[in-house]
């Protein structure tokens, strides 16, 4: 199993663009996308059905930021390669992909490739695809729950009515939704011996994969404006008749 | 270069073009040049309305049996570039085919991909398109560099779907999914819809939703009363669809659906980006926490500080005895 995780800003703190690249400013501390998290629970878990195999992680930074992926090590992933290289700021969703699918191969074969369907901060939402694509391999997109019976990957695929029952053969590459596994905290003993595990830092070059960052994404900020304001109404203090007021206002615009 | 050959990925659904395939002929067809749509599946039933809303050429998939549309319709696309009908543009909805389609594509074409985009704009030989970021605070204006195909997905409801008034209906043009080989192994089995009585959330006149605030999954109910009531449909913040309240069919913002209803009734949600996202195009805004620094407030036309657990009963209520 290798599962493709990303180091972001804290979400917690409000984002900021870049004024020279107009990109998102990703310079500070790092910490493991939560979404990526559920990937991480769900290849921890298909391990152990499996009664054997390992979790690999791949990961992918401008600087050499490892503290997301460490969080990974902790929960119980085995090892992990990181690519990082200063050539690799303003890389668009196809050159991630590439890097990442070069990592993958570097890490060895994978039964299951696991992603989140897109991360928190730059959300694009192609990358797994992307990277299915890249491999050669089949994939199922909005895994709600993934399921090994011998040779066969069952995943129930969410969809917009409901979800779909997916069948496929392995290797695969699975993107799962949020909030489908519970992720489990890093025990003690697991931030302890993540500390020691195998964590290669790699760049672009030594994989292979070129051009990279700005020279290799085929677009190019333009622009970056504030969109209009919407005017913040009446607040108000419920003082126990907070309701009439919402009644007042429904019958103002007569839809009841 | 001008952009003088537009596809736009098409989808149907019971019989009829979604609404995001129309909204997305509407827009293309103001941009200059032809406009093809590319239908994943069997175009038979649709081709007719796509032509009235603009398309000139209709490509054709046939059905997928199964096939996930990501690996199958990308390929099809790939075929008919290859056999020199080669587009300056496709368009695609944000949704999970259209996301999957032109991730696939974008490796075959070896070309890059921008999402999320709610506007477009031909200015000479550039394309720009427009994405709201930070919550919609910023608007970042990307123009594509290289050459084409240039591949864009958009938000539902970016744009207004029209007509085109005197079409004729689109030429069908067969465009069938070539051999997959490995990666064309994922088949659909069963599908499952989960069952929702009332108006449709994307296209409901009034939208009540509940977060975190509601405490738990039982009193979430009174969302869906409040819902009933004003004989509008229930919402989600994606914290309680995480949590399993409530199936993500009802969630509201980036990750869910875009609405954009005459009223929108936020209860115990803070209003988070992800949120906001979703439900900052609508009429009006009415917003019940209980804390009064919530960005909610911020976008709410009516605000009010307070517990939900005591102003939603006293709302059914007055709502019942109306």
């Amino acid at each position: 199993m290798i599962v493709c995780v990303k180091q972001i800003p804290d979400p917690a703190q409000p984002g900021e663009l870049d004024s020279s690249t107009n990109t998102l400013k990703r310079d500070g501390k790092l910490i493991l996308d939560e979404s990526d998290s559920y990937g991480v629970e769900m290849a921890l878990q298909l391990v152990d059905a499996a009664g054997g195999g390992e979790v690999g992680i791949v990961s992918m930074a401008p600087n050499g930021e490892v503290s997301g992926m460490r969080t990974a090590l902790a929960m119980g992933a085995a090892k992990g390669v990181l690519v990082s290289d200063p050539a690799l700021a303003g890389s668009d969703a196809l050159t991630t992909a590439k890097v990442l699918a070069a990592a993958i191969k570097r890490l060895g074969e994978a039964d299951i490739i696991l992603a989140a369907t897109e991360s928190s901060d730059g959300y694009t939402g192609t990358v797994p695809e992307q990277l299915a694509e890249l491999l050669g391999l089949p994939s199922v997109t909005f895994a709600k729950s993934v399921t090994v019976d011998g040779a066969t990957l069952k995943v129930n695929r969410q969809t917009e009515a409901g979800y779909d029952e997916v069948t496929c053969s392995m290797p695969a590459v699975v993107s799962v939704t949020a909030g489908v596994v519970e992720p489990r905290y890093p025990s003690f003993k697991g931030i302890m011996a993540a500390k020691s595990k195998p964590l290669e830092t790699v760049s672009a070059t030594d994989l292979g994969v070129t051009p990279v960052g700005w020279g290799g994404a085929n677009q190019q900020i333009v622009d970056v404006t504030q969109a209009s304001k919407r005017d913040a109404g009446e607040v108000f203090e419920d003082d126990g008749d907070a309701h009439l007021k919402i009644v007042a206002f429904l019958e103002g615009l007569k839809v009841i | 270069m001008a952009i003088t050959n537009i596809w736009v990925f098409a989808q149907g659904s019971n019989g009829a073009p979604t609404s995001a395939t129309l909204e997305l002929l509407t827009k293309a067809r103001t941009l200059g040049g032809g406009v093809s749509a590319f239908v994943e599946g069997d175009a038979s039933e649709i081709a007719a309305a796509l032509g009235e809303y603009g398309a000139a050429r209709v490509y054709s998939t046939s059905d997928l049996a199964g096939a996930l549309p990501g690996v199958a319709v990308s390929a099809a696309m790939k075929a008919v570039i290859d056999g020199g009908d080669s587009p300056d543009l496709i368009m695609f909805p944000q949704n999970y085919e259209g996301r999957d389609v032109m991730a696939r594509l974008s490796v075959k074409l070896d070309r890059t991909v921008l999402t999320n985009n709610t506007d477009i704009a031909i200015d000479g030989d550039a394309v720009k398109v427009t994405t709201p970021v930070f919550g919609g605070n910023t608007l970042v204006t990307t123009t594509f560099t290289g050459s084409g195909p240039f591949l864009a997905a958009f938000r539902p409801k970016s744009f207004a779907a029209e007509p085109a008034g005197a079409g004729a209906a689109g030429e069908v043009v067969a465009a069938p999914v070539p051999e997959l080989g490995a990666a064309g192994t994922a088949r659909i089995v069963a599908v499952h819809v989960e069952e929702s009585t009332g108006p449709k959330l994307d296209e409901a006149n009034i939208v009540v939703s509940g977060g975190r605030g509601m405490g738990d999954a039982e009193r979430y109910s009174m969302v869906s009363d409040v819902a009933k009531l004003l004989k509008g449909a229930a919402g989600a913040s994606r914290a309680i669809v995480d949590a399993g309240w409530v199936p993500y069919s009802m969630q509201v913002g980036q990750t869910g659906k875009v609405v954009k209803p005459n009223v929108y009734i936020a209860c115990g949600i803070s209003g988070a980006t992800q949120h906001m996202v979703g439900m900052k195009g609508s009429k009006h805004i009415i917003a019940i926490n209980k804390d009064k620094e919530a960005p909610i407030f911020g976008v709410a036309d009516l605000g009010i500080v307070g517990d939900v657990h005591k102003v939603l009963p006293k709302l059914i209520e007055a709502l019942k005895s109306r």
